[in-house]
């Protein structure tokens, strides 16, 4: 196992939803990782597609950085379309 | 139950005023039901808790195949052969999940599987007793995957994020276990003979008190139950979570025509609960200590499959290299 390399899987569970994180599987290749990834993630029916990627291959964001990333976006409501009234007359808009 | 008696490391639940202001931080996030992600901040007891619980609860899943892949080749019929070989392999399923969850705390899967096998890390009771008869798949299915669900159904809102997720996959795969092994009985005690009813009723006598002890220790006993409680990994005491798997047991056992074999099981029309007799700690602790029917068997048995699939490892490592090179050319 230890000379295995991790894959994080993503799964499109119906056509035309995003593939989406489930979990990880080792495997020797790739190829190895989507049947191990069938064969644990999709017993019964639970995708049409399966994605895998190394893990190490990911970049993600750090948890110190939450703040300075995502808290620019808290004060602009303008960018909502509850922002701005309308009159009742103008109907569903 | 799957876990037990889980070592915290900790003697007291530290106060507010004790923690460090990480570990302020990191309480008020658990006390606000926000998930701890991997690469949180986390005190390391908590960080070596759930490693030790999370691999007890995988080994669990993992040694759990065994005494029900006794009777694969020995099952009744086609349909019941191919139901028990897909709640085994939904076993190996659940405890991949479990080991995937235990290596984000950055642990190893072979360093663990490795402790398992030394001895230095448990694995469930109950997969220490053996698998006499058939009737004993449906047992297994109604009150070991039942008593099972009890306790991993308020894990779905464990505070740590992947150990939640894999509870919640866990979960909704559990309860064809457990109706498939309720049917099994269910079936021999309606369609059966007098043989197969009594066979029904062994089976029940044998696993009625190793299932109660899978939930663990009384809570008076539980010397680690506090902490991990306050840290939100474990949700209900030992007690509650026995109390609870009773109760919504009996009437079935009362559908399928079986007793329990406890003189001082009752009704208590006040509480609305069962009450039931003293519990034989002595045997739990035995059977945890290494001196169970099977314990030597089993662990025996996860070596054997670890040692001699080593040549399949090192031959897919092999020709993933070969193919590498190949492409590559």
């Amino acid at each position: 196992m230890a000379d295995w390399t991790l894959f994080e899987v993503f799964i499109r569970s119906k056509h035309g939803l995003n593939h989406k994180h489930v979990g990880s599987v080792h495997a020797a290749d790739s190829e190895m990782a989507i049947e191990n990834a069938r064969d644990l993630y999709t017993r019964r029916n639970e995708g049409v597609s399966i994605w895998v990627v190394p893990s190490a291959s990911i970049t993600a964001t750090a948890t110190d950085e939450k703040e300075a990333l995502f808290d620019p976006s808290d004060d602009k409501i303008y960018r909502h379309a509850g922002f701005y009234k309308l009159p009742d007359e103008v109907g569903h808009m | 139950m799957y876990a037990q008696m889980v070592e915290t490391g900790v003697k007291s639940v530290k106060s507010t005023t004790e923690m460090s202001s990480e570990e302020q931080a990191f309480q008020a996030r658990i006390d606000a039901e926000i998930k701890i992600e991997p690469k949180n901040w986390m005190p390391e007891a908590y960080r070596k808790t759930l490693i030790r619980q999370i691999s007890q609860h995988a080994h669990s899943e993992i040694v759990g195949m065994l005494p029900e892949g006794n009777w694969v080749t020995r099952a009744p019929t086609l349909k019941r052969k191919l139901q028990l070989m897909a709640k085994i392999q939904d076993e190996a399923g659940h405890g991949l999940y479990l080991y995937s969850a235990m290596e984000t705390l950055g642990a190893d899967r072979d360093e663990e599987v490795q402790k398992m096998h030394e001895g230095k890390a448990k694995y469930s009771s109950i997969f220490n007793y053996p698998t006499l008869n058939w009737a004993d798949m449906g047992t297994i299915g109604w009150l070991v995957d039942g008593a099972a669900i009890v306790n991993q159904v308020p894990l779905q809102r464990t505070s740590y994020g992947p150990y939640s997720r894999a509870m919640i996959r866990v979960c909704k795969e559990e309860s064809f276990h457990q109706r498939q092994g309720y049917e099994i009985l269910l079936h021999l005690m309606r369609e059966g003979n007098d043989a197969q009813k009594e066979m029904v009723q062994d089976s029940i006598n044998r696993f009625w008190w190793p299932v109660l002890m899978m939930f663990g220790p009384s809570d008076a006993h539980s010397p680690n139950s506090a902490q991990s409680m306050a840290w939100k990994i474990k949700r209900h005491s030992n007690d509650e979570l026995r109390q609870r798997f009773i109760d919504q047991t009996i009437p079935q056992l009362q559908i399928l025509g079986c007793t329990a074999p406890d003189p001082d099981l009752k009704f208590n029309e006040e509480t609305g609960h069962w009450e039931y007799g003293e519990i034989d700690w002595t045997e739990f602790f035995e059977v945890l200590k290494g001196n169970g029917p099977c314990n030597k068997e089993r662990v025996a048995q996860r070596k054997k499959a670890i040692d001699e699939g080593a040549w399949v490892r090192e031959a897919a490592v092999a020709y993933a290299n070969k193919k590498q090179q190949r492409n590559a050319a």
